[in-house]
């Protein structure tokens, strides 16, 4: 029906459903603005999820313009339509098949050649097309100027410039919208032409494909897409054709396999095309921003340096400024709603005010304290995601990662880990390579998490007093150096040093928006408020009951049976049974080990259970609890995100073991050697 | 690989220069990721950061892009007139 290949595509007829909702697709590579046009329309109006049977993320949301209701549905950001990664083969399935009334590509003036890429390929689907044209205070920035009626005269179709960090021309935008679904902006998309030799190629392969293709591909793209040796269209046609007819096509296929650089190379050049009136470079010789500021940034030794001094700063605010806070929730909040809350059952059976006090709002409440301190951790990395910097950080890591067969990508998650693992697992979908993603993923659990630094600030002054922030800190270093090691070891033993290649856009600097970092910190705070409000809430309750049958004390609970039968492995490491309860119970949620000796203490109050602690455990017992604890196995609801992440419970439970070895080993090396040294 | 006298490879160029891409050696995926960001046959490639070691940065159709050194190495060049 569509003749892509040629000059012009047809005028496309747009449904118009006058009372219905229309579905608008925003699409976009990364970098371009896109989750900040998306944020700026839908507010929080959104939900996010996960795309059906993927790893990916999905967002929709919702607006109203000018008596119309519109559904946005934000698809992964993506440099091509060609299937590299999960991420296209979503953007472009959704298009085809979900067939959306329009879709919004988001390119940048900044940007403008390598965006208009993936304009080059959306503009050849059979849906309508506006472009916005995004960030042009950034490109101005670079003395790049980009004249947007011309652009659109050569494209074919609308084009609007945009500033979405600053809220402008998002009225244009929608009234261009309003226009195109009124039927009074007339499409004629300019298509890049394909070279008489591939011309030849795709329309035998064509031919062969024909009867086979299902009805929502145009032939000639998945034609096009076989050519360029789409990972995906290769085995969907190869399972819909007959074996000799696919023999036919593959045949074809193997004798032009370099052809995706021919079909990359015609699409840039028409690009070219587009672009060469439309845009003005800067003068040559000028220094822009980025270029200044990354003198240091990615500078090989200066760049570390640059890196240590904001994560130092970022920790330092994290908890200078969120330590207090939590406190503050925990005597001010948590403590008066359990008073209430007792009082109100003071009638109820002890068994029932047991499981809600001590269990429910002890366990829950707890962990929700933690809220201020994740809030400052997850604001503080937004805005270095934000303003451009994480994508430096993994630049100057790359060297170190590569100890690990990892690059540099591989830390930007494992960064993440410090506020809380379980973003810092989702976060390994920046990893192009599965095999890469998997070592990030069974290493990111070893990255200290602020539940686990929590414990650590808790305890080592009870321990150690005035040497507590030294043995903080060797600590940490130790818990680092082994994460590093069990890189190594895992990479050796389990992907043979298989290695990955490191290909990432640096972006330009531009100021934050206050807006994009303000909802990652409420989205993250959300699906934290959910666990701990399901996961933790039923984990909670059963530890509690685990802690308080048969007996109703905890001495002679199953809990204490369990850390009884646990009492030689414990012993091994200078732990009695208690401490070993606690650190079973830190399973449930890190912070829990804490809470846990409270309440076998019989002491609710910080300093008290810290001076008794001090008094019941030698120094090394102390210090081989808090290795054990850095290392211990993951908390329940990072376990959850490995299977989720992974989709394997083998890799699941064998991260869990490598970790109960792992840390079991620490603690009795620790013990035994701060014995022999008589600690 | 016997390298042609015009031939470099990437990961030779210092910051400032600038050169012709001619030739891609990857892998099928990395083939198809490296080509929708602007590496393609012919495109100008500018070294904006070379320290001899480590991952660099060049410049390609207007964007910055970090790449491994291995992979550098493997997109061969010819320098523009020298």
């Amino acid at each position: 029906m569509t003749t892509w290949h040629s000059p012009t595509q047809e005028k496309i007829e747009i449904r118009t459903a006058e009372s219905a909702v229309r579905t608008i697709a925003l699409a976009g590579q990364p970098n371009m603005g896109k989750s900040t046009l998306f944020n700026l329309l839908t507010g929080l109006n959104q939900h996010v999820g996960n795309w059906p049977g993927k790893t990916v993320e999905q967002r929709q949301g919702s607006f109203r313009f000018e008596e119309h209701a519109y559904q946005l549905v934000d698809l992964p950001g993506t440099y091509s339509l060609t299937a590299n990664s999960p991420e296209e083969v979503i953007a472009r399935e959704y298009i085809l098949r979900e067939k959306p009334d329009l879709v919004v590509a988001v390119v940048s003036a900044a940007n403008l050649e390598r965006s208009l890429y993936l304009v080059s390929e959306l503009i050849c689907l059979p849906v309508p097309l506006v472009v916005a044209l995004n960030m042009i205070d950034v490109a101005e920035q670079e003395g790049v100027q980009v004249d947007a009626a011309v652009l659109q005269a050569a494209l074919g179709v609308p084009v609007v410039p945009v500033v979405a960090t600053k809220a402008k021309g998002v009225k244009d935008l929608l009234n261009e919208v309003e226009l195109v679904f009124q039927g009074r902006r007339i499409l004629m998309p300019r298509l890049p032409e394909v070279t008489d030799e591939h011309r030849l190629v795709i329309d035998q392969v064509s031919d062969l494909i024909r009867p086979y293709v299902p009805g929502i591909y145009p032939v000639d793209w998945a034609a096009t897409k076989l050519l360029e040796g789409d990972v995906e269209m290769t085995a969907r046609m190869k399972a819909l054709l007959p074996a000799t007819r696919w023999m036919d096509a593959h045949a074809i296929l193997l004798q032009h396999e370099d052809a995706i650089l021919s079909i990359a190379s015609g699409r840039y050049a028409w690009v070219e095309r587009v672009i060469r009136a439309a845009v003005k470079r800067p003068r040559l010789g000028q220094v822009s921003l980025t270029d200044r500021l990354d003198r240091w940034a990615t500078h090989p030794v200066i760049g570390l340096f640059v890196l240590a001094g904001i994560l130092g700063l970022v920790f330092w605010l994290t908890f200078a400024l969120g330590s207090p806070l939590q406190e503050w929730l925990d005597t001010a909040v948590v403590a008066p709603v359990a008073g209430l809350v007792s009082g109100w059952l003071a009638a109820a059976p002890a068994w029932l005010h047991g499981l809600v006090v001590d269990g429910v709002i002890g366990g829950v409440g707890s962990v929700l304290t933690f809220l201020p301190v994740m809030v400052i951790f997850f604001a503080s990395f937004g805005l270095l995601e934000d303003v451009g910097y994480m994508a430096r950080a993994a630049y100057v890591m790359d060297n170190f990662m590569h100890l690990m067969g990892l690059h540099g990508k591989s830390f930007l998650p494992l960064f993440l880990g410090f506020g809380c693992n379980v973003p810092a697992i989702t976060g390994t979908r920046v990893i192009d390579a599965p095999a890469a993603r998997l070592l990030t993923i069974l290493v990111a659990p070893l990255v200290p998490c602020t539940a686990r630094l929590a414990v650590l600030a808790f305890l080592a002054p009870a321990f150690f007093g005035g040497a507590a922030t030294l043995v903080s800190w060797g600590l940490i270093l130790l818990s680092l150096t082994v994460l590093v090691l069990s890189g190594i070891l895992l990479n050796r033993l389990l992907f043979k040093g298989e290695r990955t290649a490191f290909v990432m856009e640096m972006p330009l600097y531009h100021l934050p928006n206050p807006r994009t970092i303000g909802l990652l910190v409420w989205q993250r705070a959300l699906s934290f408020i959910k666990k701990a409000g399901t996961v933790i809430l039923v984990m909670s309750a059963a530890i509690w009951a685990l802690s308080y049958f048969p007996g109703g004390t905890l001495e002679t609970s199953f809990l204490a049976k369990i850390g009884g039968l646990l009492a030689p492995v414990g012993g091994w490491m200078g732990m009695d049974w208690r401490l070993t309860v606690a650190l079973l119970t830190s399973f449930l949620a890190k912070e829990n080990s804490v809470a846990t000796l409270g309440v076998m203490f019989g002491s609710s109050q910080g300093s008290g259970l810290a001076q008794t602690l001090a008094a019941t455990y030698s120094p090394a017992s102390g210090l081989a609890f808090l290795v054990v604890s850095l290392l211990f196995i993951p908390c329940a609801a990072t376990v959850a995100v490995i299977r989720q992440e992974t989709g394997s419970w083998r890799w699941t439970l064998f991260n869990i073991a490598f970790m109960l070895v792992l840390s079991v080993g620490a603690g009795v090396a620790v013990y035994q050697l701060a014995v022999a040294v008589g600690v | 690989m016997a390298l042609n006298a015009m031939k470099h490879s990437l990961a030779e160029l210092k910051p400032g220069e600038h050169a012709a891409l001619i030739e891609i050696h990857a892998g099928k995926g990395a083939l198809g990721r490296m080509s929708s960001l602007g590496f393609t046959p012919g495109v100008d490639v500018e070294m904006i950061q070379n320290y001899g070691h480590g991952p660099l940065i060049v410049s390609v159709r207007g964007t910055r892009i970090a790449l491994g050194r291995h992979e550098a190495e493997k997109l061969l060049v010819q320098r523009a007139a020298a």
